[in-house]
């Protein structure tokens, strides 16, 4: 069955356009059911961007939850490889507490995982991917990159101690210049070290750039030349690639590589992903992982702005024509790709390309 | 793309101290100063376009977007935490965020404390650091009045001179956090509109020393 363009939803051209590019690198769908055990997530509440979850009872009594997350039933779910790769992609509704209306909403998440033996070449493809995932949502789109390893060994070089480290990452994410002086200032961090994370976070720059002040910054910091390579293969996405250390989440679940995407005219990230070695090994896991969520529900503020009318072709009949006349007008009309509205008057707003009395 | 940086500006004395400083800073808008009733105004050969709005509304618009980068104050920030960057310091509108209490007030610990606010979560953050039992009752103005007719032990709230306070027969018990303006940034907007944002937030920087 051939399906015209215009009843799809730009969510579901979305969605369609995403299957196909994760198909297309051979990840393989993987679908869940709607609900976990309630301790799934009591066991990992810090990896959820909220505590708030639906449980219920289910018949034999056992507490349930409806999922507010995927990444953590896949681990669950999924078979440890940790010798080979296991990659998947989905399309699933989650539920969440909105941080803006503080209630419950069904959201729609696509995404992907990768999880195993994860090489460069995992770590390259998963970015790859994210950067397509984004240029297929619009074309200005900005996917920012940032090695939690690389700030984690800068923080280590101002401090051990685990409070203040957590608070100087906490004012990365907030790209908080004054108050890490001020912390620096309180914990007698010297004014150079001070400097050089200031430096850090201060950074939002293409990858060549951003290498170069890496090494300014940190001579001999070997991290630097694996993040070198990883970025050096993404030269197809140099235009829309930001390397940045303003990065807020949990260490305790993400390392290495994580990512943001965020397109023109949406004010949050659309895209989120990274490497979360820790939560496998945390969830039991020998394998590590990478992966992404593209959050589709913020998308609609981007939406229907590029849709000037609601039918093309408004079909005006009077009453007592021909019946078959119409039908077959209509038949034609739609036959040609036109999206077509047959009525017997003209309804208040409608927008429409063309008007056809008949 | 549009070019323009949109800056929300809370309406008053600070966000008149504030547009100031942005005049000075280089980002001058002739038709703010005129004496009418517009909310928005735009410098063309600036690129920036300030709007006013109500201070505790300043993070929101930024959050959400309407406004690329504001100015709200530290109080804000922390009882709502936006997700936004906190570029800057401005060192204006400072004050303290305190605990007041009568004077001669003795704190009973084996009772839970009652503590009224318009800050609930700095207040409730405060003292679960300190690990003291608290009954929050949140208000929306004349905070200083509920421990005076016995509907809370104590107050939290900004404290800039300390008049209103003795004027009520009320004194600072404890300070919680120093309180002053801060230039914030929406997140997505900084990926899209980063070095003018970078170069408004130095010229800011240059500006206050």
């Amino acid at each position: 069955m051939k399906i015209n363009d215009f009843s799809l939803t730009d969510e579901e051209k979305i969605i369609f356009s995403l299957r196909s590019l994760y198909e297309k690198y051979g990840y393989e769908q993987y679908k869940m059911v709607k609900f976990e055990e309630y301790d799934l997530y009591v066991q990992n509440k810090e990896f959820l961007t909220s505590e708030n979850v639906i449980t219920f009872n289910d018949t034999s009594g056992k507490l349930m939850a409806l999922k507010p997350d995927v990444t953590l039933s896949i681990i669950k779910n999924t078979k440890d490889t940790p010798q080979g790769i296991r990659k998947v992609y989905y399309n699933e509704n989650v539920y969440r507490v909105s941080k803006n209306t503080k209630s419950y909403k069904e959201l729609l998440q696509a995404g992907l995982e990768c999880m195993g033996n994860i090489d460069l070449y995992c770590i390259s493809e998963t970015l790859s991917l994210a950067a397509m995932s984004l240029k297929l949502i619009s074309d200005q789109s900005v996917l920012v990159i940032t090695d939690l390893d690389v700030l984690s060994y800068a923080v280590s070089l101002l401090t051990a101690d685990s409070s203040v480290s957590g608070e100087l990452l906490r004012l990365a994410g907030e790209k908080n210049q004054h108050g890490i002086e001020a912390l620096c200032r309180a914990e007698g961090i010297s004014d150079e070290k001070c400097a050089l994370f200031t430096e850090l976070i201060s950074i939002h720059d293409s990858s060549s750039a951003a290498i170069k002040k890496l090494r300014a910054l940190l001579p001999d910091c070997e991290l630097v030349d694996s993040l070198e390579k990883t970025l050096n293969s993404l030269k197809e996405f140099d235009d829309m690639t930001q390397v940045d250390f303003s990065y807020s989440g949990d260490l305790n679940y993400y390392n290495g590589i994580v990512f943001k995407g965020y397109v023109y005219g949406v004010p949050a990230s659309v895209l989120s992903g990274g490497r979360y070695d820790a939560l496998m090994s945390k969830m039991g896991k020998k394998s590590k992982a990478i992966g992404f969520a593209v959050y589709l529900d913020e998308l609609e503020k981007i939406f229907d702005k590029g849709k000037q009318y609601d039918v093309d072709v408004l079909l005006l009949y009077s009453e007592g024509a021909d019946l078959l006349k119409i039908n077959r007008k209509v038949k034609e009309l739609t036959d040609s790709g036109n999206c077509v509205l047959a009525l017997s008057s003209v309804p208040e707003k409608l927008r429409y390309k063309t008007l056809i009395e008949l | 793309m549009d070019s323009f940086v949109n800056i929300a500006l809370p309406k008053g004395r600070l966000g008149e101290k504030v547009y100031g400083m942005f005049e000075r800073a280089g980002y001058e808008c002739a038709e703010i100063k005129e004496q009418n009733r517009k909310l928005i105004f735009e410098s063309k050969e600036n690129g920036v376009r300030y709007f006013w709005v109500k201070p505790s509304d300043v993070a929101i618009y930024v959050e959400r977007g309407a406004a690329d980068i504001g100015v709200a104050g530290k109080d804000i920030l922390l009882e709502y935490e936006p997700d936004v960057f906190e570029l800057l310091d401005l060192g204006v509108g400072k004050c303290r965020m305190a605990v007041a209490a009568p004077s001669g007030y003795r704190d009973n610990r084996s009772k839970t404390l009652t503590v009224a606010t318009k800050f609930s979560k700095i207040a409730s953050d405060y003292y679960k650091s300190r690990g003291r039992s608290i009954d929050v009752i949140h208000l929306n103005g004349s905070i200083e009045i509920a421990p005076l007719l016995g509907l809370s032990d104590v107050i939290v709230d900004i404290v800039e001179t300390g008049a209103t306070l003795r004027e009520n027969n009320l004194e600072v018990i404890e300070e919680i956090v120093d309180i002053s303006a801060r230039l914030i940034s929406n997140k997505a907007s900084y990926r899209f509109k980063g070095d003018k944002i970078d170069e408004i937030t130095g010229r800011m920087r240059e500006a206050i020393k």
